[in-house]
């Protein structure tokens, strides 16, 4: 007999060491979410995979699979306060999705969709923040970022070059850049690094390449974003 | 602008590296003795600590940008933290930071281009019952009422350095109003532990457990519970932590305690090393008590020497427990417990994702304790008396409340667990008083038809900050106050903290200004509902409880501050727009600090 949880009543079979996260997945089962990416540890940052664990809230991407637990996912109140922390993300920074490059293929548009958020309800706050474009093949702009740490899991743990840090505190949070400078151009990144590619909201960004493909037939555009693991994964 | 010679930047470091060490865990400590050198960490030192502790430089740029007291650029000769705390505040804070910036001709944080002062608002300094108050170059100014701050821009015009300043003004008074029994009987120095030798660990802990102590912290967590559960995970060595980041708005019974009472204190964290076979402490002490650090190290030293911590404890050879002292920088958020432990790793003060806990994976990954200065405070005298005399007039022992301002007698009280609302603000002579903050930010405003509630474990909780408001406070300004505080010392890790902060503080801005509306009141609600829901930590989890308090206890008042009339210019701010223009010009615009 395997050991097996409760997901919005269906029976999900658990392996030893698994998270809650990992055990929906691999029955199929999609729980929203930014900063997880099943190549990475989980960060636990954005809370929008937050399931209640037999009653209690947890992410699902931390929190371990245990025998009989009986997890509560995709509830009108907890959907419901997911579209609210996407107007929310929305809102702190600056999005431009018109005319986004990543338009389509982000995730963070992908999920308003999925969501159903049609409009944004909080005051944007229009932060000024820069962009680096120190970089002869890259573009790092702060405007996009949602401080999901992707790109310092993937330079650390796949490229072995800790590009990648987390500064700043609350709003003033930033992904800084480990050179003397702080700027990217002095730094080991290349184009072909998997940080170069893993942002699921365009803030770092190859400069070659952009709108090639047009707008309307990107990933998204066709697709929900429970269908796949996210944007970088597909890209 | 100064510009640092390398080699005073190279000098600065080996100091640093010589005091405090030289791995990537003694980051903050060396930002901390380059900042005392320097007055600041300057970029250009950046990559050389990088390099001299063997790590990377967005290491040590996260540590310099998370923590309040950390700075990239010069601070003034004079550096001063004036508290806005809201009990600060209604001793008229605000009017002598104006005051003080107006005399020496700064804007608050910014330095004087001269170099001679930096005037930086803060919140709580921990000296609520003697304010308004702050701090100069580390040390504590208290009473600062409008002739002594002329005094003093006096004195930093003459550049007259602090030893030949009156005395008087950095007099901080501990005021025990009301002590009961932990309070009014001292222990004998080492009396605890001796008792406790001459008990197994096991007994010991049995009889925390048996006393019902929890974390007197806030978070009441059993005590007895937390020790047994560090005790019995596996692990290669363990750590006991004494919780000194006393941060919450309204609270100084700890500032007093390590003044008073530190080696109980101390004697506490020894005992909890003998049951969960710890060998090696911390004490985390806020940076705003960066001035008690002499007087502990003077009570470490004298215990050294008196066989009561150190190696072979009362000529025990099984019993090695000694203690370091780590300061903090500037973060409230530090005060949870798992972001104390990365903070003493060197790092921001991020909390940990849980499970694990602390007490199986704390410090560098390893079973921790920490605890609460009171609540170690207590353990000792429950370790020296037993748990029939700590629970001899309440099932819950005893709790110290700071008490501070509409009353009479602000102060340290000693109450049972489980004493009303009332019986505080009776003793206190807060006559009148048309409300209590309880817990301060985190905790919950208490209206005067509430005052019979028990303050205990289950129906209201308490960190110990206890704030009297008289019948003419406006309680708006509490709730301002409290969420603009929760805004600047949000972490900034999880979203829903981060964000639901920022856009709670915008909308407060606007309530403050007559320019919230309708659509703000539906924000608030939904801020409400998502924020505590989803986040992270105990922060997030808290930060929306003085508008959610607001809005359903003073519905008259929050609806005032709303504007009914929807078709006027929706949200735009004539004043935040030209307030560019007339920086240049020179006219100065109305705005609040960050």
């Amino acid at each position: 007999m395997t050991d097996s949880i409760i997901i919005d009543d269906r029976e999900v079979p658990i392996a030893a060491g698994q998270t809650i996260m990992e055990a929906a997945r691999a029955a199929g089962i999609y729980i929203e979410h930014l900063c997880y990416n099943p190549q990475y540890a989980p960060h636990g940052s954005c809370k929008l995979c937050t399931v209640k664990v037999d009653g209690v809230m947890q992410t699902a991407c931390t929190m371990p699979a245990l025998p009989g637990q009986v997890v509560e996912c995709s509830s009108p109140e907890l959907e419901q306060r997911r579209e609210t922390l996407v107007e929310m993300i929305f809102a702190e920074g600056n999005h431009y999705c018109p005319f986004c490059i990543k338009s389509g293929n982000c995730d963070l548009q992908a999920l308003a969709y999925h969501l159903g958020m049609h409009e944004n309800n909080f005051n944007h706050r229009y932060p000024v923040r820069t962009i680096d474009a120190s970089h002869s093949d890259l573009i790092l702009d702060h405007d996009r970022c949602i401080f999901c740490g992707l790109c310092i899991s993937a330079s650390r743990d796949t490229d072995q070059k800790n590009v990648f840090a987390m500064a700043g505190r609350g709003k003033a949070t930033r992904v800084v850049v480990n050179s003397d400078s702080g700027k990217l151009g002095d730094s080991d990144i290349t184009l072909d690094d998997a940080a170069a590619h893993i942002c699921p909201v365009g803030a770092i960004m190859p400069r070659a390449g952009a709108y090639a493909t047009p707008i309307g037939e990107r990933y998204f555009d066709d697709h929900d974003i429970d269908e796949i693991d996210n944007a970088s994964g597909k890209l | 602008m100064e510009v640092f010679k390398n080699t005073d930047l190279q000098a600065a470091l080996e100091s640093a590296l010589t005091r405090v060490g030289s791995t990537p865990q003694d980051a903050l400590q060396v930002c901390l003795h380059m900042q005392e050198q320097l007055s600041c960490v300057p970029p250009a030192a950046v990559p050389l600590i990088a390099r001299a502790l063997g790590t990377t430089t967005g290491h040590i740029v996260s540590l310099v940008s998370f923590y309040s007291f950390l700075h990239d650029t010069p601070r003034g000769l004079f550096n001063f933290y004036l508290s806005d705390s809201i009990s600060d505040h209604m001793q008229g804070s605000r009017q002598r930071l104006q005051q003080l910036c107006l005399a020496l001709g700064v804007q608050p944080g910014e330095p004087r281009l001269d170099g001679r002062v930096t005037v930086t608002p803060t919140y709580c300094t921990g000296l609520c019952d003697q304010g308004p108050a702050g701090l100069v170059n580390g040390r504590p100014l208290t009473r600062l009422d409008e002739e002594r701050v002329n005094q003093i821009a006096r004195l930093v015009e003459d550049a007259k350095p602090l030893d030949q300043w009156p005395r008087e003004y950095f007099r901080v008074e501990n005021n025990y109003v009301r002590k009961d029994r932990l309070l009014a009987t001292p222990l004998d120095r080492g009396e605890a532990l001796r008792i406790a030798q001459s008990r197994s660990p096991e007994s010991v802990l049995q009889e925390v457990e048996r006393s019902g102590l929890t974390g007197r912290g806030g978070a009441r967590f059993p005590t007895g519970m937390k020790w047994r559960l560090c005790r019995e995970a596996p692990g290669e060595s363990r750590y006991v932590v004494c919780n000194a980041d006393e941060g919450e708005p309204g609270t100084f019974k700890d500032r007093a305690l390590l003044s008073d009472y530190a080696d109980d204190v101390i004697e506490g964290m020894t005992l909890c090393a003998r049951v969960t076979g710890a060998q090696c402490g911390f004490i985390y002490l806020r940076a705003e008590y960066a001035w008690l650090q002499a007087h502990l190290e003077w009570v470490l030293a004298r215990r050294r020497f008196d066989g009561l911590l150190g190696e072979n404890i009362l000529g025990d050879a099984n019993w090695t427990f000694d203690i370091e002292i780590h300061l903090g920088a500037g973060a409230y958020i530090c005060g949870e417990e798992s972001a104390l432990i990365e903070s003493l790793e060197g790092k921001r003060g991020v909390p940990r994702s849980r499970p694990p806990y602390p007490v199986s994976r704390g410090y560098l990954g390893q079973p921790t304790v920490v605890n609460n200065v009171e609540t170690l405070f207590a353990a000792a005298h429950i370790a020296a008396r037993g748990s029939d005399w700590f629970c001899a007039d309440s099932p819950g022992g005893s709790k110290l409340h700071s008490v501070s301002g509409d009353c009479k007698r602000p102060g340290i009280y000693e109450f049972p667990v489980g004493c009303s609302v009332k019986d505080i603000v009776q003793a206190a002579g807060g006559d009148g008083a048309s409300a209590v903050q309880v817990a301060g930010a985190a905790g919950e405003l208490i209206l005067a038809t509430e005052f019979d509630r028990p303050i205990d474990l289950d129906r209201l909780k308490t960190s110990g900050s206890f704030i009297i408001f008289g019948p003419d406070h406006d309680l708006f300004t509490t709730t301002a106050n409290f969420t603009r505080f929760f805004a600047h010392e949000t972490c900034g890790f999880c979203a829903p903290c981060r964000t639901g902060t920022q856009l709670a503080r915008s909308v407060v801005d606007r309530m403050a200004k007559g320019r919230a509306f309708g659509r703000d009141s539906d924000a608030i609600d939904r801020l409400i509902n998502v924020t505590p829901v989803l986040s992270h930590c105990g922060l997030g989890g808290s930060a929306m409880n003085p508008l959610r308090d607001l809005r359903d206890k003073c519905p008259q008042r929050y609806r005032a501050l709303f504007c009914d009339d929807e078709t006027e210019v929706l949200h735009f701010d004539l004043d935040a727009e030209l307030s560019e223009i007339q920086s240049i010009t020179g006219e100065v615009a109305g705005g609040e600090r960050d």
